[in-house]
């Protein structure tokens, strides 16, 4: 495939994905390049070999990511993928583990002392336990937050929601309120990408079965259609009967002034005006 | 800041007095929400814990639950001090997926864009850096120098901070004209008088230096192995800049150096930075005199929208802007790790896709997260005024590292 995006170039040298699968021997899993990446899937428990190895002899001297993926499908359902960068020979490689939420992945804490937090991180949002973090406390959520909130089986909105009380003087955690629902749009083109049924496509699932053709109401259609009172609607007998009956008339009753709508104190009456000052009109408008 | 005697560990007669105190996260030199807990040893830093994630607002999850387009300005909100160099990384591994062609034009117009980005981040970690340390006067010289940067997005983009003008393709629109022709009279006119003004207050200041020099020294190994990258790693004297190393764009073209530090301390990492400047207009200047012609944006209609005016005429083109905004185009299958020299370092996005119109996976690589986490040993046995300083020589955002 011709490049032609114009994304960091770097480019290996030949055969150094058979070098990199010569070196790792049993720890290697899979190993591939694509999109101009370098991808290796590596046993779980090999990786700090692995990437011993890859720092040592292949001069990977800086691991600049650590990042988590969920992928509820699979047995082991996390991936952990290991970012290097050489700074020598100027190349990245990607590195990945799997594993579930009840095998710990090996710590690599020991090669690179900056995977301290980015082991973290993974743990605070995906529950990967790392064996041998000495430190694997939540980093990015909240104190105290339960949960594991970028696994694909918790919600966006998340469970709970914070707000200030005033009665409690401290902020409170409450089940999440949405004043709207959440909006999922389903933006797959029916003709190529749904893996659902379309409302109504059920029916096409099971052939309906042969009815008898229905009697045509032939004798019907040779009366006159007319109106002669209100009651024929022509809309069902029980509409018909319903205009027969005769018009409601509402009965009067007498007005009165509504309850006021909050408590209010009688106003003062008005004083009267004195005598000297009386005599003038209303004042002009916009004085 | 809360103060609380710590009882000592130790048994004996002798008090130890070392105690803990929080550092933020409401405080002014923090730069946001951080919250470093510290043993201090009378006014010696013992250890520091910092505590990150007040402002982490789930970027990457909300990311998974949107279309490639529509997580775009998801990116301007994380370094809310330089949101193009942000987007940049992303649309550069949207369009690694892809393998989609950007015209020069829009890639002259990334790099232009990118680099008035990096200066106006410089201005904001300068000035805020020397005001932490004690001088005013040239952090009011330099906001002068952001403002006009943040104008000049604004004629780009239609917005001072959070513009959301690159695209997967190219850019989102072209710039008028004029605005080229101000950037290059800005840069000899405004830029060079007021930032040189600025820095001949510092860079030879007798107390800055105090504050800065030897402060929190980093060898090379540990800037290694700590996941340095940007000016951190710079100043520690390893001269990689991957706009010169793993070029993006039209980068390869572009003639500028990568200034290093010599002793990899608090003042080498300013004046790395101070240097950039420089370098960022020179690569500026580079692309208005280079600027060629043509579309800014991808010409591949699955990809990027058709132009209004051919909306109005063309049935494909109607239907191909429906389909861009509702549906949105979809990235093929597969994974990339995209990383480009943000003005903080190394900003990687490792994005996987499963061949649907929204990204599987979008993790974002922070600058700042490597930095922070070094705190703890490049504070050690230093002074409580100190911490400041490095932290503003780290030149951390929170919206960036916290996501």
């Amino acid at each position: 495939m011709t490049v032609l995006h114009s994304a960091p170039r770097f480019v290996a040298e030949d055969g150094l994905v058979d070098r990199i699968t010569a070196a790792l021997g049993a720890q290697l899993v899979a190993a591939r390049e694509e999109y101009g990446e370098t991808v290796l899937d590596v046993q779980r428990d090999g990786i700090v070999a692995a990437l011993t190895t890859l720092r040592d002899a292949f001069a990977y001297q800086q691991l600049m990511e650590i990042a988590g993926a969920d992928y509820p499908a699979r047995a082991e359902r996390f991936e952990v993928v290991y970012m290097l960068l050489s700074v020598t020979r100027n190349h990245r490689v990607i590195v990945k583990v799997r594993a579930a939420e009840d095998t710990p992945v090996p710590s690599v804490t020991g090669i690179w002392p900056n995977a301290g937090w980015l082991e973290r991180e993974v743990f605070d949002m995906y529950g990967v336990i790392f064996a041998g973090n000495t430190d694997l406390r939540r980093i990015l959520t909240d104190y105290g937050f339960e949960g594991h909130p970028f696994r694909k089986d918790f919600p966006l909105t998340g469970y709970v929601e914070l707000r200030y009380s005033e009665e409690d003087k401290r902020v409170v955690y409450e089940p999440v309120k949405l004043a709207q629902d959440l909006r999922t749009f389903d933006f797959m083109s029916p003709w190529e990408g749904t893996d659902y049924v379309l409302p109504g496509d059920e029916k096409a699932a099971t052939p309906p079965a042969p009815v008898a053709p229905a009697p045509v109401p032939a004798a019907k259609a040779e009366v006159p259609k007319t109106t002669d009172k209100p009651a024929d609607t022509a809309a069902g007998d029980k509409a018909s009967a319903e205009a027969a009956k005769p018009a409601r008339v509402r009965k009067s009753k007498a007005v009165e002034a509504s309850a006021p709508t909050e408590a209010r104190p009688a106003r003062k009456p008005r004083a009267k005006k004195a005598a000297g000052e009386g005599g003038q009109g209303p004042a002009p408008e916009g004085s | 800041m809360s103060m609380q005697l710590e009882q000592s560990p130790t048994t004996g007669d002798e008090v130890i007095t070392n105690y803990t105190i929080n550092f933020g996260p409401q405080h002014p030199a923090a730069h946001g929400v951080l919250r470093m807990v510290m043993e201090l040893d009378g006014e010696i830093i013992e250890r520091i814990d910092p505590h990150v994630g007040l402002l982490h607002r789930g970027t990457e999850k909300l990311i998974e639950h949107k279309t490639y387009l529509q997580a775009l300005p998801y990116f301007d909100r994380l370094d809310y001090c330089s949101p193009l160099a942000m987007e940049y990384s992303y649309v550069l591994a949207v369009e690694k997926l892809l393998n989609v062609e950007v015209p020069l034009r829009g890639q002259y117009l990334r790099v232009l864009f990118a680099e008035l980005t990096r200066i106006c981040n410089h201005m904001l970690n300068i000035g805020s850096h020397v005001m932490d340390v004690g001088a005013m006067t040239p952090n009011l010289l330099l906001f002068e120098i952001r403002e006009d940067c943040l104008n000049f997005f604004e004629r780009a983009s239609g917005a001072r901070m959070h513009a959301a003008w690159y695209r997967p393709g190219g850019v989102a629109r072209d710039v008028p004209e004029k605005l080229l022709v101000d950037l290059g009279n800005w840069i000899d006119e405004r830029l060079f008088p007021l930032f040189e003004d600025a820095m001949s207050l510092v860079v030879d200041n007798r107390i800055f230096k105090q504050r800065n020099v030897d402060i929190a020294v980093v060898s090379r190994e540990d800037a290694l192995a700590w996941g340095f990258s940007g000016p951190m790693i710079r100043a520690a004297g390893i001269p990689w800049d991957l706009r010169k190393s793993q070029p993006y764009d039209v980068y390869d073209r572009m003639d500028f150096e990568i200034p290093v530090g010599t002793n990899s301390d608090c003042y080498d990492r300013m004046m790395v930075r101070v240097e950039e400047v420089r370098q960022s207009a020179r690569i500026m200047r580079q692309c208005l005199a280079e600027m060629p012609g043509g579309p800014v944006i991808s010409t591949d209609r699955k990809v990027a929208p058709p132009r209004r005016g051919e909306m109005k005429s063309s049935m494909e083109a109607l239907i191909h802007h429906f389909k861009l905004y509702t549906e949105g185009f979809h990235v093929p299958a597969g994974e990339v790790y995209v990383a480009t020299e943000s003005p903080k370092g190394e900003f990687g996005v490792y994005l996987v896709s499963d061949g649907s119109n929204k990204p599987y996976r979008c993790k974002i690589r922070p600058t700042a997260f490597s930095h922070l986490q070094a705190m703890d040993f490049m504070s050690k046995g230093h002074m409580l005024p100190d911490a400041t300083a490095i932290l503003g020589a780290i030149d951390v955002v929170f919206g960036e590292c916290d996501r």
